[in-house]
C-alpha cells in the first residue's frame, strides 16, 4: 500500500469542505496553521497514509497509523506518506536494499559450497580406479605377478573409459550455471550421494580384500578397476536420464499469466520440480511476453479511483470510537466499518455512471491519434531513408568527399525523423523504452545491415520481448519464487505458484496434459466412388 | 405427402385428363415433369418433404393440353393411366405419359391445396 499513493501533494480541499457538515470549523483552520504536514492527494475513502516530512524516515509510520479518528475532520488531520518522495528512503527500498545483500551473500556462499563438493567428488572419481591400479606396485611389488597381454590390453580399456567418463562429465556438468535456484537440486544431490557411496563401497571392498590380504592376481585387480569404471559410466548414463531426459517429454500444460495486464501465454513443459519449472518460464518470459509498461496501467487506476470519489460516509448516530478499528474486541467498530463499506458499495451502484461512455470516446480518440501519428512516422522515415546510399567501391573512388561509416550517416539523418519519432512514442507511452542513443544505434544498425523504413520501425511500432531493450530492463536477479507446495516438489495437476518480480508478477497455473488415446481407421483408396447428382427435367 | 414405408400412402387427389395434341408427328401434353427415385429429392422445389421421389409436375405450358384439362404447376403425380408414379424413374415415368398409341392420359395428382380444402370443408 504504501508506495501507491500519487506524488502530488496538494489535496483539492474544496470537495472536503463543502461537504463538512460545520460541526467545528473553527477548529479544522486552527488545525490547518499548525499542521505542517501535506495532505494526501488521492481522494479515496479507504487509504489511511502517513506522510512523514522529508528529513524523517519512517519513524512516522507505525506511530500515526493508529490515529483513526472517525470524525468529519479525518480529511484534513491524517498525514500521509508517499513512496516516492526526493530524500527519504521508503519501505521498498529498504526492503529491497537487504534483499540485495542477502542475496549477493548468501549465493555466492552456497555456490562455491557446491563447486568445491562437487571439485572433490570428481577428483576423488578419477583417482580411484588409478589409485587401485597404483597401489599394489608400491606396497607389495615382489609379491605381485606379472602383468600379461590381457591385463595390457585392460589398462588401454581403463585408460579410454576414464578418457570417455572425462569428457561426459565435462559436458553434462561443467556447464556455466544459468539460474541460482532457491533450493538444492535434488537429482543432483541424490546422484552425488549415490556416486559418494559407490565409490566408498569400492573402497571398503579394496581396503579389505586386497590390501589387508595383499592379492598377488594383479590381473584380477586390474578387472576390478574396469568394473568401477564401468560403473561409473552407468551411473553417468543415469545421471543424463535423470536430469536431462525425462523432463522432455511434455506432460503439463501450464498458463502464464502476468498480472498487471492480463497477458497469457502457455508452454509445455515436462515433469519438472517447481523451481526448475519456474526457471523454464522466466527464460520463456524474457522471449514471448511483450515489455511490460507500466505508464499504460494508469488508466484504470484513475477509472477505478474515481469510481468511489465523491461518496463520504456519515454517522448519522454521533459514534466516534477513537480505539483503531484493528484493536482486540472491537467488534462494534469493525461492525460500523463493514456496514459503511457496504453502503458505499451499494450507493455507488445505484449512481448513474457515466465512465463507460467516456471510456469509450477515449479510446476512439486515442486510437485516431496514434494512427496519425503513424502515418507522419513513416513518411518521415521513408523519407529520411531516401537520403542515404550505399556506395560500391568503385564510386567511393571518384567521389572521395562526403563519405560516412554507419554512425555517421544514422546521425546524419536522424533529425529529420526524430521529432516525428518522439511524438508517437509518447503518444503509446514508450518513450521511456527508449533513449535517443539507443534509437541511433538501431538506426545505423538498419543502415548497415540495408534494412527497409519498414523493418526499422519494427519495434517502436510493436512493443517487443523484454530481450529486445536495454539490459537495465531485465531484471535478473529480482525474482521470487511464491509457492504454497515445496518448490522441489513436483509439478502436479492444479499446481500453482506465483514468481514475483518487483513490479509485476506472474500468475503460473499448471495443468496435467491428458492421456491421447489414439485409434487407425483405414480407408481402401478404392472406396472413393462418387455419383453424380440428377435433377432432370423432362417436357412430356 | 411423405410416406411411411410399408403403409400404404394416403392422398387427396384429384382426376384430370388430358387429351394429347399432335404438333407434327410428336404427341404432346404440354407440361414438365421433375424427380424421380433416380434423382435427387433435395432438389424439388415443389415438394414438402425433401425426400419425397415422386414425379411432380415443374412446368405447364400456357395454353397447352395439360392448363386446358386443370393441371398446375407443383402437383405430384400419382397415377398415370392407373399405373403407379410414387415409385418410378424418372425416364419410366416419362415412358409412361408419352406412350404413342393413347391419345388421353388420365392423371391422379395431389396437391397441398387440395387437402386444405378438404378440410376446411369439413370443420
Amino acid at each position: 500500500m504504501f508506495g501507491l499513493s500519487l506524488p502530488h501533494r496538494q489535496l483539492a480541499l474544496g470537495s472536503q469542505r463543502c461537504s463538512d457538515m460545520g460541526s467545528v470549523p473553527h477548529r479544522e483552520r486552527s488545525r490547518d496553521r499548525h499542521k505542517s504536514h501535506s495532505k494526501d492527494g488521492s481522494r479515496s475513502e479507504k487509504s489511511v497514509t502517513i506522510n512523514a516530512p522529508p528529513a524523517e524516515p519512517l519513524l512516522g509510520d507505525a506511530a500515526a497509523r493508529g490515529e483513526e479518528v472517525q470524525d468529519d475532520n479525518w480529511g484534513e488531520t491524517t498525514t500521509a506518506v508517499t513512496g516516492t518522495s526526493e530524500h527519504s528512503l521508503s519501505q521498498e527500498d529498504i526492503v529491497r536494499i537487504t534483499k540485495d545483500l542477502e542475496d549477493s551473500v548468501g549465493l555466492d556462499c552456497r555456490r562455491y559450497f557446491t563447486l568445491t563438493l562437487s571439485v572433490v567428488l570428481g577428483l576423488l572419481v578419477f583417482l580411484t580406479p588409478l589409485a587401485f591400479l597404483a597401489l599394489p606396485h608400491l606396497l607389495w611389488p615382489e609379491k605381485l605377478q606379472a602383468c600379461g597381454t590381457a591385463c595390457e590390453g585392460l589398462f588401454i580399456s581403463v585408460a579410454f573409459k576414464l578418457l570417455i567418463l572425462l569428457f561426459a562429465v565435462w559436458a553434462l556438468f561443467f556447464r556455466a550455471p544459468r539460474a541460482g535456484l532457491p533450493r538444492v537440486f535434488v537429482f543432483r544431490a541424490l546422484l552425488a550421494v549415490l556416486v559418494l557411496l559407490f565409490v566408498i563401497s569400492y573402497w571398503l571392498f579394496y581396503g579389505v580384500r586386497i590390501l589387508d590380504s595383499q592379492d598377488e592376481n594383479y590381473q584380477g585387480i586390474v578387472q576390478y578397476a574396469v568394473s568401477l569404471v564401468d560403473a561409473l559410466l552407468f551411473i553417468h548414463y543415469l545421471a543424463i536420464v535423470l536430469l536431462e531426459l525425462r523432463q522432455l517429454q511434455p506432460a503439463f500444460s501450464v498458463c502464464v499469466t502476468r498480472a498487471t495486464d492480463g497477458e497469457t501465454r502457455h508452454y509445455n513443459l515436462g515433469q519438472l520440480s517447481i523451481q526448475r519449472a519456474a526457471l523454464a518460464i522466466i527464460e520463456n518470459y524474457y522471449r514471448d511476453f511483450p515489455v511490460h509498461n507500466p505508464a499504460l496501467l494508469t488508466a484504470s487506476k484513475s477509472r477505478a479511483a474515481k469510481h468511489l470519489a465523491g461518496l463520504k460516509v456519515y454517522n448519522v448516530d454521533g459514534e466516534f470510537p477513537m480505539t483503531p478499528s484493528t484493536g482486540p474486541g472491537n467488534n462494534a467498530a469493525t461492525g460500523l466499518a463493514q456496514s459503511q463499506s457496504r453502503a458505499m458499495i451499494a450507493a455507488a451502484a445505484r449512481r448513474r455512471d457515466t465512465s463507460h461512455n467516456e471510456l469509450y470516446y477515449e479510446e476512439a480518440e486515442h486510437e485516431r491519434r496514434v494512427r496519425k501519428r503513424k502515418a507522419r512516422l513513416v513518411v518521415a522515415v521513408e523519407e529520411a531513408f531516401t537520403h542515404i546510399k550505399r556506395t560500391q567501391e568503385e564510386e567511393l573512388k571518384k567521389a572521395p568527399g562526403d563519405v560516412m561509416d554507419p554512425r555517421e550517416a544514422a546521425q546524419a539523418i536522424f533529425p529529420s525523423m526524430a521529432r516525428a519519432l518522439q511524438k508517437y512514442l509518447r503518444t503509446t507511452r514508450q518513450q521511456h523504452c527508449h533513449s535517443m542513443e539507443s534509437i541511433q544505434q538501431h538506426l545505423a544498425f538498419c543502415i548497415t545491415n540495408n534494412m527497409t523504413p519498414k523493418a526499422f520501425l519494427e519495434s517502436y511500432l510493436n512493443p517487443g520481448p523484454t530481450l529486445q531493450y536495454g539490459r537495465e530492463r531485465w531484471l535478473g536477479r529480482q525474482w521470487t519464487l511464491i509457492s504454497e507446495a515445496s518448490v522441489t516438489s513436483g509439478l502436479k495437476e492444479g499446481a500453482l505458484f506465483l514468481l514475483k518480480c518487483i513490479d509485476f508478477s506472474l500468475v503460473v497455473t499448471a495443468k496435467r496434459i491428458p492421456y491421447i488415446q489414439l485409434s487407425e481407421e483405414f480407408i481402401d483408396p478404392k472406396s472413393h466412388k462418387f455419383v453424380l447428382r440428377l435433377q432432370s427435367e423432362t417436357s412430356v | 405427402m411423405s410416406f411411411i414405408p410399408g403403409q400404404p400412402v394416403t392422398a387427396v387427389v384429384q382426376r384430370i385428363e388430358i387429351r394429347k395434341l399432335r404438333q407434327g408427328e410428336h404427341l404432346i401434353l404440354g407440361f414438365s415433369i421433375g424427380g424421380g427415385i433416380d434423382q435427387d429429392p433435395g432438389q424439388n422445389p415443389f415438394s414438402e418433404d425433401k425426400s419425397d421421389k415422386g414425379i411432380y409436375v415443374t412446368r405447364v405450358t400456357p395454353g397447352g393440353p395439360a392448363e386446358v384439362a386443370g393441371l398446375m404447376m407443383g402437383d405430384k403425380v400419382m397415377q398415370v393411366n392407373g399405373w403407379d408414379m410414387t415409385m418410378v424413374t424418372h425416364d419410366q415415368a416419362r415412358k409412361r405419359l408419352t406412350k404413342k398409341n393413347e391419345d388421353v392420359v388420365r392423371l391422379l395428382v395431389t396437391r397441398k391445396s387440395l387437402e386444405q380444402a378438404v378440410r376446411h370443408s369439413m370443420m
